[in-house]
């Protein structure tokens, strides 16, 4: 899963599959992070949009 | 009602005694369940009627068909946050949460099958990647993360949580982006259903599942992803309409239901149509090559005749695509929900086929037809999650806006 796991091995396998791994995962965590910090930011400032 | 002040502005909910029942008696069956899986994990997996044939057996169908049967959350998500059909935001909410249900029950279920939990984190870890099954475990676990933030809105949507300006702010946040998460979750969803028909299409040994293919990928690959695209939103309209005649009240516009199944219906069609040519291919050219013939898949045992493929491709198959496609056939109401049942329905033969009578076929001169019937561990614990679903069903309809075109089509009087 990491390279520093002793089975890790650099070859296209890896980098393919463990690529778009990290790279669902990257999004996922990166969109989730973005809501909180912007939901944390606006209820610091008293803001609350009444639509969805 | 005590609930009173949990439950959605403008709608009507039956009382707090009859809904406690209600929880009460799907509670029952879970519990049945849970008492099996609890017997696996102490006592292991001889508590199943597994063995060296069989070791994808009931659970592998279940995990297979709620997998494809929840496919109606993300196609649903993709036509209305990535191709703009705008008319499904007053169904995905549902789609959502029957997807959620699908996946938090494959992996519920495939906790129990690997035998040892404990060790489960291992394909994570220790990634075989060789090997589809590990691109399924890692989509799948992805992709049920993607729908738990799918779900996450619709609790914050609820009276009391909403009031709160951190979780209503973070509820509108998501919404904001929420085509992100639909996008990713469709990614993840074409790889993993696609991998689980590629498990079976590799199985070169196994006559009877194996198919050609592109690279490495066999035809089951394609045919899995877009069976799931399909049957998925047919599961999504069935249990819909089982919802609404419970409720007792319509809950969805027609114009809603007509589109998702018009869309089902051609997906369907097109996904029979390969369907066809495969089978036809498979028959006359890839099992021939293995030295197989067609009704040597389908003679000589007490279960598996030509019936079933008949039951998946013409009755499952064609019949509810020649429905759906049809405008007098999707605005027929009998017709419409019987076409939904019966793609729910195929996809599950489908499954069942290429796992259980791929396992079943002998593939060696000297081997005879080995059957299989599942222990009653096995069968409460894959009834455990259609009870875990019914009940997460009744708490989500009672306590959240599933339904927003519900209080527009049944106005309270004052």
């Amino acid at each position: 899963m990491f390279p520093f796991n002793f089975e890790w091995v650099w070859d296209l396998g890896h980098m393919v599959f463990m690529g778009g791994l990290w790279y669902a995962l990257t999004i996922i965590g990166l969109g989730v992070t973005y809501c909180v910090v912007k939901a944390v930011k606006e209820t610091s400032e008293g803001a609350q949009d009444s639509h969805h | 009602m005590i609930d009173s002040a949990l439950i959605p502005k403008g709608v009507k909910r039956c009382p707090t005694w009859q809904f406690a029942l209600a929880v009460a008696l799907a509670s029952g069956v879970l519990l049945w369940g849970v008492y099996a899986m609890l017997l696996c994990w102490i006592k292991g997996l001889n508590q199943t009627n597994m063995n060296n044939a069989y070791g994808f057996a009931l659970w592998i169908w279940a995990d297979l068909a709620v997998i494809a049967l929840g496919g109606g959350a993300f196609f649903t998500g993709l036509l209305r946050y990535v191709f703009g059909k705008d008319e499904l935001k007053h169904l995905i909410n549902y789609a959502v949460l029957i997807g959620f249900i699908c996946y938090s029950s494959a992996q519920l279920i495939l906790a129990i099958d690997v035998g040892q939990p404990l060790r489960a984190w291992f394909i994570f870890w220790h990634a075989n990647v060789h090997s589809m099954l590990t691109e399924v475990a890692f989509c799948l676990s992805a992709y049920f993360g993607v729908l738990c933030i799918e779900y996450l809105p619709l609790i914050l949507e609820n009276r009391q949580i909403d009031k709160v300006p951190f979780w209503h702010n973070l509820s509108h946040n998501l919404h904001h982006i929420m085509a992100v998460f639909a996008a990713t979750g469709a990614f993840l969803s074409f790889f993993h259903q696609g991998s689980l028909g590629g498990v079976s299409g590799v199985l070169f040994g196994r006559p009877f599942s194996f198919r050609e293919g592109v690279l490495v990928w066999p035809w089951t690959f394609f045919l899995f992803t877009w069976s799931a695209a399909a049957c998925g939103p047919c599961f999504t309209i069935a249990i819909t309409k089982m919802t609404e005649a419970i409720a007792g009240k319509k809950l969805v516009k027609d114009n809603v239901i007509q589109l998702l199944a018009k869309i089902a219906g051609w997906m369907l069609a097109t996904y029979i149509v390969a369907k066809i040519i495969d089978t036809i291919y498979w028959a006359t050219v890839t099992a021939p090559s293995k030295g197989m013939n067609l009704m040597d898949f389908y003679s000589n045992n007490a279960f598996y005749g030509i019936w079933i493929l008949v039951l998946e491709i013409g009755i499952c198959g064609i019949l509810p695509a020649a429905i759906l496609i049809t405008p007098a056939g999707r605005k027929n109401p009998k017709l419409l929900t019987t076409a939904a049942v019966l793609g729910a329905v195929g996809v599950c033969v489908n499954r069942w086929v290429m796992v259980l009578q791929t396992l079943a076929v002998p593939v060696l001169p000297f081997e005879s037809w080995t059957l299989y019937l599942p222990s009653w561990q096995e069968v409460a614990t894959t009834i455990l999650p259609v009870a875990y679903g019914v009940i997460l069903v009744l708490i989500s309809y009672r306590y959240l806006p599933v339904f927003p075109q519900e209080p527009e089509l049944n106005p309270i009087e004052q």
